[in-house]
């Protein structure tokens, strides 16, 4: 069986059509795992998008904890001969995958952006070298484990008249000396740049803070969403680091990416390289932004984003 | 109270160069360095040795050329180190078996401390994997850990959350590179780092007979970016104005 599952139930969605493609390939079915939270509403939906069968595993953990769900996923996947099992690739599934490879003594290859079969085996293939490079890789024994990001395969076409088991059960887990203390939410400017369908995103080209101004004038004009490089989030904290783009950041594909003042790190490029225009301002000719844009203009941000706000205001108007 | 640390040998990233013909990434030559997130790893460790007491014992993986750049970390201030000479393949399954058996060989582990992942590949699959070899707790993303009397008290950075976790010992902790800033070794720190001890081991000296991967790399491609590569030029006016009309064209918005 191929085992699925993931903390964001929309990523789970996706990952049980995909699932479901490869149960077609491998002769097999898909169980969707849900922990805790699962609703017989979306053991429903997962059974829709592609899931033979859903396990609502019953916990009175109030929140992911990876000791415990690993447990969890571990009997699961004994229960029902799992020998595939994708996870998605959230913050809390990056961290759960490793474990239960380790406990289940797998294979395992995190944040995947393909999965396909090649001369009968499971292949993936995953960014490496900050995203200068894709590492293809072949499993050599089961099970095996992937990770997927949220949003690399499409939601599939939901069978709205489809119908499968679903079982409601208890698993005993191991004890632990952890302990989750307290859940506190980020601060109240979060923005959710990976939804965004167009970025206007600052580097160190800025010179203070203030002049984030800049930025958002052009993006109250194009209806954007403001990003960043790393400095800005991470190491000026300027911005929060839900703005923040990059390979450690958040990865967007937005129809508009307006880079200005970023110099084009690697990093930073792993993170909007699927967006589909992508605009680079900047005062170096060489700075290596520019081999990653449709468009480029080598300016000074302080003088050229004023007079683009202008122009594309122009534009809209007419 | 023994506080291990974790730290790759990684390609330095930064210094990759692509083939322009084939877009592929040029490895060979490309210098190698400990990856920068577990030097913050290291960082933190002497921190909890100022609060814990204890010795710092830095593990690798890696080939014999890895002492070279491991000193830099006894420098930092870790007490000694351990190398495992990096079988033929390995995958993160090999390296965390090896990784777990050094940890064992050094007698007692009371945290166990990680980058969060590497800079060349990025997986994050170590920590969490030893914290399961282990059945221990295990504490990702840290963005600042509190040493308590018998327990760690950690921030963990969830990008849209912070979940504060505590955990009694034994536990792993990976940290995030914006935890704190490594020191630079002063060069007393440095002469004095060649006395302390870096022992060299191999898998079958730690008991470990079965190095065989169970993922394997078959292929390193390159990423194509297919970009229009323009630069507008004129004057301020008309190199926004032929963007703006671009952008239009391309019905972006």
């Amino acid at each position: 069986m191929i085992l699925i599952y993931s903390d964001s139930i929309k990523t789970a969605y996706e990952l049980a059509g995909k699932g479901k493609a490869l149960a077609q390939e491998l002769n097999t079915q898909v169980v969707a795992a849900l922990i805790g939270t699962g609703s017989d509403k979306e053991a429903e939906e997962l059974i829709q998008y592609g899931a033979d069968k859903v396990i609502i595993a019953e916990t009175t953990l109030q929140t992911f904890k990876v000791e415990e769900y690993t447990d969890i996923l571990e009997k699961i996947a004994a229960e029902n001969s799992c020998d595939t099992i994708l996870i998605g690739s959230t913050k809390n599934g990056k961290e759960l995958a490793p474990r239960l490879a380790a406990k289940l003594n797998a294979g395992s290859v995190t944040d995947c952006t393909n999965i396909y079969l090649k001369d009968g085996k499971v292949t993936v293939e995953r960014f490496v070298f900050s995203g200068n490079a894709v590492a293809v890789q072949q499993f050599a024994s089961t099970p095996r484990i992937v990770t997927v990001p949220p949003k690399t395969f499409d939601l599939p076409a939901r069978d709205t008249g489809k119908k499968g088991d679903i079982l409601k059960k208890k698993y005993d887990t191991g004890t632990y000396g952890s302990n989750i203390v307290k859940v506190q939410e980020m601060s109240s400017d979060s923005v959710n740049v990976e939804e965004a369908s167009i970025i206007v995103s600052c580097g160190r080209g800025l010179k203070k803070k203030e002049d984030i101004k800049l930025l958002e004038e052009l993006a109250a004009v194009l209806k954007a969403t403001i990003g960043c490089s790393r400095p800005i989030a991470a190491d000026l904290k300027w911005l929060s680091v839900d703005h923040w783009i990059g390979l450690s950041g958040h990865k967007v594909k937005p129809k508009l990416y307006v880079a200005c003042g970023i110099s084009g790190q690697i990093q930073h490029i792993a993170g909007m390289r699927d967006s589909n225009v992508i605009v680079a301002i900047n005062k170096d000719p060489e700075a290596p932004i520019f081999k990653s844009a449709d468009y480029g203009i080598v300016g000074d941000l302080y003088a050229v984003l004023p007079a683009l706000t202008n122009a594309i205001r122009e534009v809209i108007k007419s | 109270m023994n506080i291990i640390v974790c730290a790759k040998f990684a390609i330095n990233v930064s210094e990759i160069k692509i083939d322009p013909a084939t877009k592929k990434p040029i490895l060979q030559g490309v210098p190698k360095e400990i990856s920068d997130i577990d030097k913050s790893a290291v960082e933190e460790a002497i921190k909890l040795r100022d609060k814990y007491k204890g010795k710092i014992i830095i593990v690798t993986v890696g080939p014999p050329e890895s002492k070279e750049k491991m000193k830099s970390l006894l420098a930092m201030g870790a007490d000694e180190a351990m190398l495992v000479l990096q079988p033929e393949k390995e995958d993160y399954h090999v390296t965390a078996s090896l990784l777990c058996a050094a940890i064992k060989k050094t007698g007692s582990y009371d945290i166990i401390l990680c980058g969060e992942a590497s800079i060349d590949q990025f997986s994050g699959q170590i920590a969490p994997r030893i914290a399961g070899m282990l059945n221990i707790p295990q504490i990702t993303y840290a963005q600042k850990i509190t040493p308590e009397a018998g327990k760690v008290v950690v921030d963990r950075n969830m990008g849209d959350k912070v979940v504060i976790t505590e955990s009694t010992f034994p536990v792993v902790i990976s940290v995030t590179k914006e935890i704190n800033k490594p020191r630079f070794p002063t060069l007393m720190q440095i002469m004095a780092s060649a006395k302390k001890p870096i022992q060299e081991l191999t898998a079958s000296a730690l008991g470990v007979g079965d190095t065989s991967p169970k993922v394997e790399t078959i292929e390193i491609k390159g990423v194509p970016m297919e970009r229009k590569n323009i630069i507008l030029e004129g004057s301020l006016e008309d190199v926004t104005k032929k963007l703006a009309e671009s952008l239009t064209k391309e019905s972006v918005f």
